[in-house]
């Protein structure tokens, strides 16, 4: 069965007009904007000295460099740093007026310094050109591969929307994008997801979002360019110092006080476990906020304003080319700031590019769910882009930053906010989240083996021998039909979503799952012989298994 | 401009509910600030009241409005400081949460959990009673409301003694500093002290918990087992109280504050304590019922017990002082039975909630 084709048309159809387009074009103000502002916020809000601020980014800097060196680094990195050491080293402190004005200079210039590396460098043309090279030439690839042979690399066939489902409340984030600017928070777990989200966004008839990569991701010279034509800016896990983190914050908070829509993978890395990540990271979601507060901060009394949306979104893959390594980092327990162990599986633009023509060209299906959009609060808006409570009482943004009738701004107030908003986030994660028959098989036979060796912890379920790694099959598939139930029934509260294929006899659910789990690893996590279920892998199931956790269907196996 | 007047917003605090708390607190409030709005529910009560200026035995502060329409509450004030009994609360808050908005302030006083099952549910064996139907007022609020900016009130606070201007001291909890601040801001005069915290849950487990201690307080005093006793007693529910908390989703170190321990010991030791008193009285020979009929105010302690035994299977916590009581209420056991009960208990270690340094 085919599915209907839907062709989304562009909601902007004026390039010009689009908020990332004039980013690009005002780069230079934006850039004196954000440093301006970056400033203002470090000097009003610092605790210790100026001086020290300083030492102690050069201090860390120079850790950086020497610790951990990066293709991407700018060549003239050391010998910037040691100037400013220097200048510093100058500036007499027992003359203070003139050392605290030399300070600041220095300040200003550091500050300046991180946004030029931070902006993006978004181009119209290379926009164009890497939108065509991905649907075209991924279409061309998948249709060689699942039509008849190379000859029809140019049939018309396939597209890459029969290999990437794009579903949900997509006309929603259309309206919203529309009517305000959209921040579209993605689960993580693969390197993949940028990509893909990339290719969703235009898919979908939405202007180009602006987006937080990661810098290791500039290291390997294809995903630059994707990543750059996308409308990326940069952002240095390393670099943990205050100022770069304000200087980061400012930038996003005031490209979507521009109307950029924007987008944030707020479990900050990739998920390591497998799990929908239920820790998110504060830093970045709260600038949506502090943009919503900054916006009715700066109008007029009646003057409308434009609202900053937030809209979920749940990648779901059969299969994520990491897994082995993202879970033996986790199981290691180092896991989470292992951002500079580049020996994975995207390490070269070799390994990337089989990797891409793997996925693309043999089955395996992705989907893109798109979650309801909330507001900065995680209420529901509905197509007008207005809030309401659980209870359908509408709601006034504006009304949560009021005190005594007027706007105020509360750091710790706005802290808590992106507490609550994060919890609605996960919440909504599990929501949308798509089950397929890959994660139920992979966590029914992860359960059973936790079951049958009800006194060893999980380390040890992990190293069990061979022979201790086989099930029987109609027990599984017991349990299975027992789990979908369950499944199904959390479904129907709306508290789930499940993948068509889902819904087929229970034998050809699991076949499909089996068929699916972990595809393209060396070593299948669990296959089917005869009667009976063999795990081959331990590891990567329980990485797959885990995607269901959060549910409660522990208790039904 | 006239140098420590404290008035000097024109700012309206609303108060709901003239118990014998929330009469207090609409008095302290009226100390500080110009306008006080008071709700209270019955309409007859409400015309007797405004007449005569006395609610709940105390004289009612001049700057204090009293009201019967709620709606008139949120209109007028930012921060309302909702006081009703816990049976209550629920309904009150929906009918209240039309006019509530995000930029409204709720600093609550309840000293006890809601409880909802849905009417298609039944609570057995397979569906047993957890967290999922068991509320802290705060979560009724945020649940029902689009209020953000929620606190509560816990402490040693007998309304008697506070009407009666002795020295006191409360806590105000909240998830935002801004609404402790607001809270010490209008509350805190020259006798009564207020301490701040972020642990807005623990707080409120604190007031719900110590009740239930307190009717055994009041079973111990009623059967004139001496203060030996009635100090043992209080500091085994103190670590029951803990671990029930810590079950749902407190911390121990709360229990360890004025609103734990603090609180604790006043409703332990007054008469003035309406749960204390339930427990005095069953000791001396009353039914239940009767007590509860005599009683001009609800008693919380007599609901909580109820609800924290079911919890307290479902979590599977030890807690042979609530299970006791409920025996007690539930005409299971004598007390005379209880008392001999729990004296030959085979409690653990003493304490063993707080981890103890590990020699090196």
């Amino acid at each position: 069965m085919r599915r209907k084709k839907v062709r989304y048309s562009e909601i902007i159809p004026n390039k010009s007009e689009w908020p990332i387009v004039k980013l690009s074009k005002y780069r230079k103000e934006f850039i004196d904007e954000v440093t301006r502002e970056t400033y203002d916020h470090l000097v009003n809000s610092k605790n210790g000295s100026l001086r020290e601020e300083i030492e102690m980014t050069i201090h860390r800097e120079k850790l950086r460099m020497k610790a951990n060196p990066w293709r991407v680094d700018p060549p003239d990195e050391k010998v910037y740093w040691k100037n400013i050491q220097a200048r510093l080293l100058d500036i007499n402190p027992d003359e203070k007026d003139k050392a605290e004005a030399l300070e600041k200079e220095l300040l200003i210039e550091i500050i300046n310094r991180y946004t030029q590396e931070i902006a993006g460098n978004f181009k119209k043309s290379a926009y164009r050109f890497a939108q065509s090279f991905i649907t075209f030439g991924f279409a061309r690839l998948l249709n060689a591969a699942r039509v008849k042979g190379l000859l029809s690399l140019f049939s018309r066939q396939l597209d890459l929307d029969d290999k990437v489902h794009v579903i949900g409340e997509t006309e929603h984030i259309r309206t919203l994008a529309k009517k305000g600017t959209v921040v579209m928070v993605p689960t993580h777990f693969s390197n993949l997801d940028s990509i893909l989200i990339g290719w969703a966004i235009q898919y979908l008839g939405l202007p180009p979002f602006i987006y937080g990569a990661g810098l290791n991701l500039f290291n390997i010279k294809i995903l630059a360019y994707f990543m750059n034509s996308l409308g990326a800016y940069k952002v240095d896990r390393r670099k943990k110092n205050p100022i770069y983190l304000e200087t980061l914050k400012t930038y996003s908070r005031n490209a979507i006080k521009k109307g950029c829509h924007s987008l944030f993978f707020p479990g900050g890395t990739r998920s390591r476990s497998g799990e929908i990540e239920t820790n998110l990271r504060m830093g970045l979601l709260g600038t949506a906020i502090e943009a919503q507060r900054e916006l009715y901060l700066n109008a007029n009394e009646n003057e409308e304003v434009r609202k900053v949306f937030i809209v979920p979104v749940v990648i779901n893959y059969h299969f994520t080319l990491e897994a082995p390594s993202l879970i033996r980092d986790y199981l290691k327990r180092t896991g989470r700031e292992r951002y500079y162990v580049e020996a994975d599986e995207f390490s070269t633009s070799y390994k990337l590019g089989t990797f891409m023509f793997k996925f693309f060209t043999k089955g395996s299906d992705i989907s893109v769910n798109i979650g309801r959009g909330t507001d900065i609060l995680g209420n529901y808006v509905d197509s007008d882009g207005n809030s309401f409570d659980k209870n359908g009482n509408p709601i006034n943004v504006k009304d949560y930053f009021l005190r005594d009738k007027k706007i105020t701004f509360d750091a710790q107030r706005e802290k808590e906010y992106v507490r609550v908003l994060s919890k609605r986030i996960v919440e909504e994660y599990h929501k949308y989240n798509r089950v397929f028959a890959s994660h139920l098989v992979a966590f029914t036979a992860f359960k059973m083996l936790e079951r049958q060796n009800p006194k060893l912890d999980l380390y040890h379920v992990l190293r069990l021998p061979d022979e201790d790694l086989i099930l029987d099959y109609e027990e599984f598939k017991e349990n299975y039909k027992k789990l979908r139930g369950r499944l199904e029934k959390i479904h129907k509260k709306g508290e789930v979503d499940m993948a068509d294929h889902m819904k087929e006899r229970a034998t050809d659910s699991i076949e499909h799952g089996l068929q699916n789990v972990g595809l393209y690893h060396d070593q299948r996590p669990l296959i089917k012989k005869g009667d009976k279920i063999i795990v081959q892998d331990t590891n990567t199931l329980y990485y797959y298994h885990n995607r269901m956790n959060g549910y409660g269907l522990e208790k039904y196996i | 401009m006239a140098m420590g007047s404290k008035s000097t917003s024109e700012e309206v605090i609303g108060v709901i509910g003239a118990g014998s708390f929330g009469t207090a607190i609409a008095n302290i409030l009226a100390e500080n600030n110009a306008k006080v709005v008071l709700y209270i529910r019955d309409p007859e009560k409400t015309k007797k009241i405004a007449r005569e200026r006395v609610s709940s035995g105390q004289k009612l502060h001049e700057n204090i409005e009293v009201t019967n329409n709620l709606e008139e509450v949120p209109q007028q004030c930012e921060v309302i400081f909702p006081m009703v009994p816990s049976a209550n609360f629920r309904d009150m808050i929906i009918k209240l949460a039309p006019h509530l908005r995000p930029y409204h302030v709720l600093i609550h006083g309840t000293k006890g959990f809601d409880l909802y099952v849905p009417k298609k549910q039944k609570i057995n064996s397979n569906n047993p009673l957890t967290r999922e139907h068991v509320k802290t007022i705060s979560e009724v609020i945020k649940e029902e409301t689009s209020v953000l900016r929620v606190g509560c009130l816990a402490g040693p606070n007998l309304a008697r003694e506070l009407d009666q201007r002795k020295p006191a001291a409360t806590v105000v909890a909240s998830h935002f500093d801004e609404v402790v601040k607001i809270g010490q801001r209008l509350l805190k005069n020259d006798r009564f002290m207020i301490y701040g915290s972020r642990d807005l849950i623990g707080i409120e487990l604190c007031g719900v918990l110590k009740n239930i201690i307190a009717v055994g307080a009041g079973t111990i005093a009623g059967m004139d087992l001496g203060e030996n006793a009635k100090s043992l007693f209080i500091s085994r529910g103190l670590v029951e109280m803990v671990y029930i908390g810590k079950a749902l989703g407190g911390n121990a170190q709360a229990f360890l504050g004025l609103a734990g321990v603090g609180d604790l010991i006043a409703t332990c030791t007054s008469n003035l304590s309406r749960n204390f008193t339930v427990g005095f009285r069953l000791a001396k020979g009353e039914s239940l019922e009767n007590i509860i009929e005599s009683m001009d105010e609800v008693a919380e302690g007599v609901k909580t017990i109820n609800i924290v035994k079911q919890l307290a299977d479902s979590y599977k916590v030890r807690c042979p002082i609530t299970e006791t009581l409920h025996r007690i209420i539930h005409n299971k056991m004598t007390i005379q039975g209880a008392h001999g009960y729990l004296m030959s208990f085979p409690f653990r270690a003493e304490i063993d909630f707080i981890d103890t340094p590990t020699e090196d």
